[in-house]
C-alpha cells in the first residue's frame, strides 16, 4: 500500500517505522534534519516542504497514494492537506490528527461535502483513555477494547498469592465456573508461550486474556491478589494529556495535578473543578512529601519530557507511591525502565497506532491493537462470504489452519460474546478476535480473512 | 565495523558479479574464438569466493551501517577490477602483463575508456565484447543492480546506494523503496542502451559493433571495438547518434524517469543542473567554433566543425571516444580536457566534478561578490527556486579542495617517474575525471607509460569514479577505530 505521512514528529516517525515494514511510505515535513534522521534508519522516501502545498503532495506521490495520514503539529494544516489531497488527487483514505476539541465537537465539519477527512485521530485523547482504563483497572498492565467494548483484552502480571499461579490453565474452569475467559498468550521473561491446558502459570508471567468487561476483575483476582481500588491520584504535568486526564478522573478520584509553569497552572485551575492544581516541580522531593506521596495510590508522570517523567516517577516510587506510571516516547527507554521502579511505561505511539493500523490492513479488519510495543497485535476481523469463498466461515476453530503463534480468542456475533473454544463454528459476519504473537505473521492472518477472488 | 555483515553482503555481490562472465562465454561460443578458460576460471573463482564469504556469515543479518557501506563498496570495486583483469591476462592474443590487464579493467569499470591495447581490429570478438561489457557494468554500477535485485539488503541497500550514486545530494529517492528506486534507474539505463544499439544498427553498424558501442556510449565510457574508434565509421549519422546518446547518458537518470512517468518533456527544461550543463555545452561549441575561424583551421578540413562538435560532447560527458586525434590548434585541446573535469550531471553515468557542484560553487562565488558590495545583504544560494543549505555548500567546498589536493599529489608522484609533463598532466586529468582522453604520448593509447605510473592512474580512476571521499574515508584512522 502506498502511504503518505505528513509530519515527521513523534507520531509521524513511529508510524513510519511501523508502516514501512510492508508498505511504501513517503514522509513529508518542513524540517530536513528530522527527515534525514528518519531516512537513515528506514527504507522510506522523504519530501521536504509544507505538507498542505499541492506541489509538495505531488512530489510525495499523492497521485497514486492509497492513504494519507496528516499528523503535523497544526490541526489546520492537517485538515487542509486532506482537503487538497481529496480535491486534486482523489486520495481514497485521508486521516487527520485534530487536537482542538472545538473542531472535533462539530461532526458536520467533516464528510464528503465538508472537510474531506475520513477519520480523525487525537493521540492525546487516546493516550488519556488508555491511562484512564489502567487507573480504573488497578492491576492490569494494559486493557484494550474490542467490538465497542463488548470484549476486553487485558494484560496482567501474575504474582504469588493468585489462586491460579502455580497451577495448570486447565484448572481455571473449576476455579471460576461462571466466568468465561480465554488466556490467549503468556510472556515469560519476554518470550511468548502459546498457552495450552497443561501450561502452568508462573509468578512474574505476563498473561494476556480476553473476557467481557464485567469479568475482567474476576479473572485478574485469580492471577494476583487484587489491589484496593484506587483513591488518590497524582498527575505530574499539566499539558494536553495531563489536563484531559485530570478532567476525566476528577469525579471518581482525588486528583492532584503538578505543573511547573505558573500561567499554565492558572489555566488548569480555571478548567478543572475538583482537582487540586499545584505549582511546582514534579521531581521536587519536598513538594511530593508535602502532598502525601506515601499515601498516593497512583503517580502518573505525563510531561513532555521522557527523562523528567522517568526521574519523577522513580522518585515517587522510592518515596512510597503505591504504583507509578510514566509516559515514555522513546521506545529504547521503555525497555530499560519497565519492570524496575516504574510499574507501567506508557508508550503514546502505541495507543495511537492501533486505530490507524485498521486502515492499512487488508481484509475487513475493524480493530487493531498494538501490544508489547508493537511486537504482538490483537486484531478484530470480520468474516465475510460463505463457506465456499471464505477460509474461516462454517469451520470449527480447530479446523482452521492458523499461522503459528496465532490464537482465536473470542467471537462476537451480533450482541453476543462467545469466548472461543475448540468446537465453536464461525458464521458469516462474525467479528473474530485474534491474538498474534509474531508481527511477521500478520499478513497471513489478513489473507485468512480475505474473501477468495476465485470463488466470487 | 561489522565484519560478518560486510562479508555476507560482499559475498552476495561477488556471486552476482560472477554471472557477468556468462555473456562473454556465450559470445566466445558463438564466434568460436577458442578461449573458453579465460572466462571460465574467473567465473568459478569469483563464484567460489563469493559463496565462501556468504556461507561463513550467512546467519548474520544485522542491518548495514554507513560505516560498512564504504568498506563494502571499496572492497567490491577492488575485487571486481581484479577479477575483471583476469580474462585479459589469461588470453594469449593480446599478451598483457597483469598491470596492463588491471589498468584496462579499472579503465573499463570506471568508464574512463583509457586503453593500453593496440591492434583492436585483430583481437578475438569475445575479448572485444568483454571490454565493452566492463563499461556497461561500470556505468550504473553493478552494486546498484544488486540493491535492485537482492531483497535481503533491506535498509542496508540505502547505505550502498548512497556511497555509489554520484553528486552532492544523495537522499533523493524516486520511489519510497530503495530496491524500487534502483530498479527504476537500471530500467532507464537498459532502455537507453537498447535504443542506442538499435539506432546504431539502423545507421549501418554491424550488430556486434552496435551493441558494443551502445554499451560504451550510454555508460559514457569510451572503449571501442576498432583502433580508429568512431573514425572507423564514415557515416556522420553514426557520430550524430553517438552525440545524442552520450548527452543523454550524462543527464541525471532521475530526470529521465520523471519525464517518462509524468509524460512531460518540460521536466528537462526545469532542471537547473541540466540547464547549466546545456549552457556549458553551447558556450563551449561557440568558443571552439570562433577559435577555429580565428585560427583559420577550417580551411584545411571541411568537417572540422562537426568533429569539434563530437569532441566537445565526448569530453564534456567524460566519454572520451578518440575519434579525431584532436587536430585542433591552440588552446582548444586543453580546454576540452578541462570540460572533462566539470563532467556530466549528478546521478548520471558521467564522471568529473559534476555540473551541479560547479554550478553551486559559481553561485557561492557570486554570493561572496554581492556580499562585498552589500555588507548587510542576506543572500541564499538557490538551485532553481530551492534554497541550498550551508551543509551542502560546505561539503562541495571540501570535495573541491580534496580533489585539488589529490590531483597535485598524484601529479607530483607521476612526475617522479615520467619525463613528459604535457603527457603526464593530461593523462592525470583524463583518469581522475574518467574521460580517458589524454594528449601528447597518451593521446590514443596509455601503453607507453611505466608500470608505476599505471598504478597511480588506476588509483586516480577509482578515486574519480567513487568521488574520492568514499576511498579517502578508508584512509582515515578514525574509520578503523572502534
Amino acid at each position: 500500500m502506498k502511504i503518505i505521512i505528513l509530519g515527521a514528529g513523534q507520531v509521524g516517525g513511529t508510524l513510519a517505522e511501523h508502516l514501512s515494514i510492508d508498505n511504501d511510505v513517503t514522509v513529508v515535513d518542513t524540517n530536513p534534519d528530522r527527515l534525514n534522521d528518519l531516512q537513515e534508519r528506514l527504507d522510506i522516501r522523504t519530501v521536504c516542504g509544507p505538507a498542505s502545498y499541492p506541489n509538495i503532495l505531488l512530489n510525495a506521490g499523492a497521485e497514486d497514494a492509497d492513504l494519507i495520514i496528516a499528523v503535523t503539529n497544526s490541526d489546520e494544516s492537517n485538515m487542509i492537506a486532506c482537503q487538497v489531497a481529496y480535491n486534486l488527487f482523489r486520495t481514497p483514505t485521508k486521516i487527520a490528527r485534530v487536537r482542538a476539541t472545538q473542531y472535533v465537537a462539530y461532526e458536520e465539519l467533516f464528510g464528503s461535502d465538508a472537510l474531506a477527512v475520513d477519520m480523525l485521530i487525537s493521540p492525546e485523547h487516546q493516550v488519556m483513555q488508555h491511562i484512564k482504563r489502567l487507573i480504573e483497572h488497578p492491576d492490569a498492565l494494559q486493557v484494550v477494547n474490542f467490538a465497542q467494548g463488548k470484549v476486553q483484552l487485558a494484560a496482567v502480571r501474575a504474582f504469588y498469592g493468585g489462586p491460579l499461579v502455580g497451577h495448570a490453565l486447565g484448572n481455571m474452569k473449576k476455579h471460576m465456573p461462571h466466568v468465561d475467559t480465554k488466556i490467549v498468550a503468556i510472556f515469560r521473561r519476554n518470550k511468548p508461550i502459546i498457552p495450552t491446558d497443561d501450561t502452568i502459570i508462573e509468578p512474574d508471567d505476563e498473561v494476556f486474556f480476553l473476557a467481557t468487561p464485567s469479568h475482567i476483575d474476576a479473572v485478574m483476582s485469580e492471577l494476583r491478589q487484587l489491589d484496593q481500588p484506587y483513591k488518590r491520584v497524582i498527575i505530574a504535568g499539566g499539558g494536553n494529556i495531563g489536563a484531559k486526564l485530570a478532567e476525566a478522573l476528577e469525579h471518581q478520584f482525588h486528583v492532584k495535578v503538578i505543573e511547573h509553569s505558573l500561567p499554565r497552572t492558572q489555566i488548569l485551575a480555571a478548567e478543572l473543578n475538583k482537582a487540586v492544581v499545584l505549582h511546582g516541580d514534579a521531581a521536587d522531593r519536598e513538594l511530593l512529601l508535602d502532598e502525601n506521596i506515601q499515601e498516593t495510590d497512583v503517580f502518573c508522570a505525563v510531561t513532555n519530557h521522557d527523562e523528567a517523567n522517568i526521574m519523577s516517577s522513580i522518585l515517587a516510587k522510592r518515596l512510597g507511591a503505591h504504583k507509578v506510571m510514566a509516559l515514555i516516547n522513546r521506545s529504547a527507554y521503555v525497555d530499560v525502565v519497565e519492570g524496575g521502579d516504574i510499574d507501567i511505561a506508557i508508550s503514546p505511539q502505541q495507543a495511537t497506532i492501533g486505530s490507524l493500523l485498521t486502515h492499512v490492513r487488508r481484509g475487513d479488519v475493524v480493530n487493531v491493537h498494538s501490544l508489547r510495543r508493537g511486537a504482538a497485535e490483537a486484531i478484530e476481523a470480520v468474516a465475510h462470504g460463505d463457506k465456499k469463498s471464505s477460509q474461516v466461515i462454517g469451520r470449527k476453530i480447530h479446523e482452521i489452519t492458523l499461522p503459528p503463534g496465532t490464537t482465536i480468542g473470542a467471537i462476537v456475533r451480533d450482541d453476543q460474546v462467545i469466548i472461543a473454544n475448540e468446537d465453536c463454528e464461525i458464521a458469516a459476519e462474525d467479528h473474530v478476535i485474534l491474538f498474534v504473537i509474531d508481527k511477521t505473521r500478520i499478513a497471513q492472518v489478513e489473507r485468512l480473512f480475505q474473501v477468495g477472488i476465485t470463488f466470487i | 565495523m561489522q565484519i560478518a555483515t560486510t562479508s555476507r553482503i560482499l559475498g552476495l555481490l561477488l556471486m552476482l558479479l560472477s554471472l557477468t562472465f556468462v555473456p562473454p562465454l556465450m559470445v566466445e561460443q558463438w564466434y568460436q574464438d577458442g578461449y573458453l578458460l579465460p572466462y571460465f576460471i574467473p567465473f568459478t573463482f569469483t563464484l567460489g569466493i563469493g559463496f565462501l564469504l556468504w556461507f561463513i556469515s550467512k546467519d548474520h543479518k544485522t542491518a548495514l551501517r554507513t560505516h560498512d557501506g564504504f568498506l563494502i563498496v571499496v572492497l567490491f570495486w577492488l575485487t571486481a577490477c581484479f577479477v575483471g583483469a583476469l580474462p585479459l591476462c589469461l588470453t594469449f592474443v593480446p599478451k598483457l602483463s597483469f598491470t596492463d590487464a588491471f589498468f584496462e579493467s579499472v579503465s573499463g569499470f570506471t568508464t574512463t575508456g583509457a586503453t593500453i591495447l593496440t591492434n583492436l581490429d585483430q583481437l578475438p570478438h569475445s575479448i572485444l565484447y568483454y571490454r565493452q561489457q566492463l563499461q556497461f557494468l561500470g556505468g550504473i554500477s553493478i552494486i546498484l543492480l544488486a540493491v535492485a535485485i537482492i531483497p535481503t539488503l533491506g535498509i542496508g541497500g540505502m547505505q550502498l546506494f548512497r556511497t555509489e550514486i554520484s553528486g552532492p545530494v544523495k537522499d533523493d529517492k524516486l520511489t519510497p523503496r530503495i530496491t524500487q528506486t534502483a530498479k527504476v534507474i537500471w530500467g532507464v539505463y537498459v532502455t537507453l542502451i537498447g535504443l542506442c544499439a538499435l539506432s546504431y544498427w539502423l545507421a549501418g553498424m554491424s550488430l556486434f559493433d552496435a551493441i558494443g558501442h551502445s554499451f560504451s556510449t550510454v555508460s559514457t565510457g569510451g572503449f571501442s571495438t576498432h583502433d580508429e574508434s568512431f573514425g572507423y565509421f564514415s557515416s556522420p549519422n553514426i557520430k550524430l547518434i553517438a552525440i545524442v546518446f552520450m548527452f543523454i547518458g550524462a543527464i541525471n537518470f532521475n530526470l529521465h524517469f520523471l519525464v517518462f512517468k509524468r509524460k512531460m518533456f518540460r521536466v528537462y527544461f526545469q532542471d537547473p543542473e541540466l540547464r547549466f550543463f546545456t549552457r556549458l555545452f553551447i558556450y563551449s561549441i561557440a568558443i571552439v567554433l570562433i577559435a577555429l575561424l580565428v585560427y583559420g583551421a577550417h580551411k584545411h578540413s571541411p568537417i572540422l566543425a562537426f568533429d569539434a562538435f563530437f569532441e566537445i560532447c565526448s569530453l564534456l560527458t567524460t566519454t572520451g571516444f578518440n575519434a579525431t586525434n584532436i587536430p585542433f590548434p591552440g588552446f582548444i585541446p586543453i580546454m576540452l580536457l578541462f570540460l572533462g573535469i566539470i563532467g556530466g550531471c549528478s546521478g548520471s553515468t558521467a564522471g568529473g566534478l559534476k555540473a551541479v557542484r560547479v554550478l553551486l560553487l559559481q553561485k557561492q562565488g557570486t554570493r561572496e561578490i554581492r556580499r562585498l558590495i552589500h555588507p548587510h545583504g542576506q543572500y541564499a544560494v538557490k538551485l532553481g527556486d530551492k534554497p541550498i543549505g550551508p551543509r551542502v555548500i560546505e561539503a562541495i567546498w571540501g570535495f573541491f579542495a580534496i580533489y585539488f589536493v589529490v590531483f597535485i599529489l598524484l601529479l607530483l608522484m607521476l612526475l617522479a617517474v615520467e619525463e613528459d609533463f604535457y603527457s603526464v598532466f593530461t593523462a592525470l586529468v583524463a583518469t581522475l575525471s574518467n574521460s580517458g582522453r589524454g594528449l601528447g604520448n597518451v593521446a590514443v593509447n596509455f601503453s607507453s607509460l611505466s608500470d608505476y605510473a599505471k598504478w597511480i592512474l588506476n588509483f586516480a580512476m577509482l578515486a574519480g569514479r567513487l568521488e574520492i571521499f568514499t576511498i579517502l574515508v578508508l584512509f582515515s584512522p578514525t574509520f578503523w577505530r572502534r
